[in-house]
């Protein structure tokens, strides 16, 4: 495919497609949303307000009080007329306000995990089911960390067997994209595209 | 058997009832809503900050986030900077897709799984 990646801009029929990336700290958001890519990937230091709201002024802004929120952002022209974007975003209940603003609009979600501490991914996993936003969960493979059979990974996780879990290598394009394919696959699956009322 | 786990309250989403297009207010203006110029539209009387938002977005097509990126501005500044060229009619927003339970979306996102599967 002619790739114009380094082009700041997108087509101008296109749609855009959201997909949230979370995990906890280190478990690879920035890395994966690195590989996957098309244009150097965004790293911001976004200042949120406590309650997490989105504010509709400027006014006051130096008032309110606020944390600082690592996000990762990322595109991918996968057609003349869809461009998607990766947010990648933490999972700690912390930034909840600011994740769940961040599921609004967002087709679904993967959850990045750690096998060393896949407790550490639990967060995110609990606030997409709360946004009711499909998701699968990507065992990211670092190196040394200790393998499970899926069944265990499962278990540990208390997963819904409909929700696919993969195991993919997020340094690696191709493997990371597996990731994607599974998650945008699970969603055509599902009887009702649209989450019930 | 396993308990449903899923679901707190519903979620309204404005964007699939308009097709994606929205007159964002400033909380449904998203950071993958894509921003088009109108190029007629004056720029005259414009704030710099603004001015410069609209520099950006004439060449072509680009993301709210994309657009603080660039600028170096926090998220939740250029979201109240871009929703007012909107209301002016400077820029147009469409917010991104998400899937209704009709054909029209299926094709779509198979549309999104092919281009996922091609890389």
């Amino acid at each position: 495919m002619a790739s114009n990646g380094c082009d700041r801009y997108v087509p101008d029929a296109a749609r855009s497609v959201k997909i949230l990336i979370l995990g906890p700290f280190a478990v690879g958001k920035t890395t994966y949303v690195g590989t996957v890519s098309e244009i150097r990937p965004m790293h911001t230091e976004e200042r949120m307000t406590q309650a997490g709201q989105l504010i509709d002024d400027l006014h006051g802004l130096e008032e309110k009080t606020t944390t600082t929120v690592a996000m990762d952002f990322g595109r991918l022209t996968l057609a003349e007329d869809i461009v998607l974007y990766l947010f990648g975003a933490p999972g700690q209940p912390r930034f909840r306000g600011m994740v769940q603003a961040l599921t609004a609009g967002a087709l679904g979600g993967l959850v990045l995990a750690d096998t060393r501490r896949l407790q550490d991914s639990f967060d995110a996993i609990d606030l997409l089911e709360q946004a009711a936003l499909p998701y699968t969960v990507a065992v990211n493979a670092f190196d040394g960390a200790p393998e499970y059979p899926e069944a265990e990974l499962r278990e540990s996780m208390s997963l819904d067997p409909r929700t696919p879990l993969v195991l993919l290598d997020a340094r690696r394009r191709n493997s990371a994209m597996s990731g994607l394919i599974t998650l945008v696959s699970a969603i055509l699956a599902r009887p009702h595209l649209e989450p019930a009322p | 058997m396993t308990a449903p786990r899923r679901r707190a309250a519903g979620m309204v989403r404005s964007y699939t009832a308009t097709g994606g297009r929205v007159v964002p207010t400033r909380r449904s203006l998203d950071g993958a809503t894509l921003l088009k110029a109108d190029a007629t539209v004056a720029l005259a009387g414009l704030p710099a900050q603004a001015r410069r938002v609209m520099e950006l977005c004439r060449p072509g097509v680009l993301s709210v986030a994309e657009v603080a990126f660039h600028l170096r501005m926090p998220g939740a500044v250029t979201r109240v900077i871009v929703s007012s060229l909107v209301d002016s009619g400077h820029l147009t927003a469409v917010a991104p897709f998400v899937p209704a339970a009709q054909q029209h979306d299926r094709d779509f996102l198979k549309r999104v799984l092919r281009g996922l599967q091609r890389m």
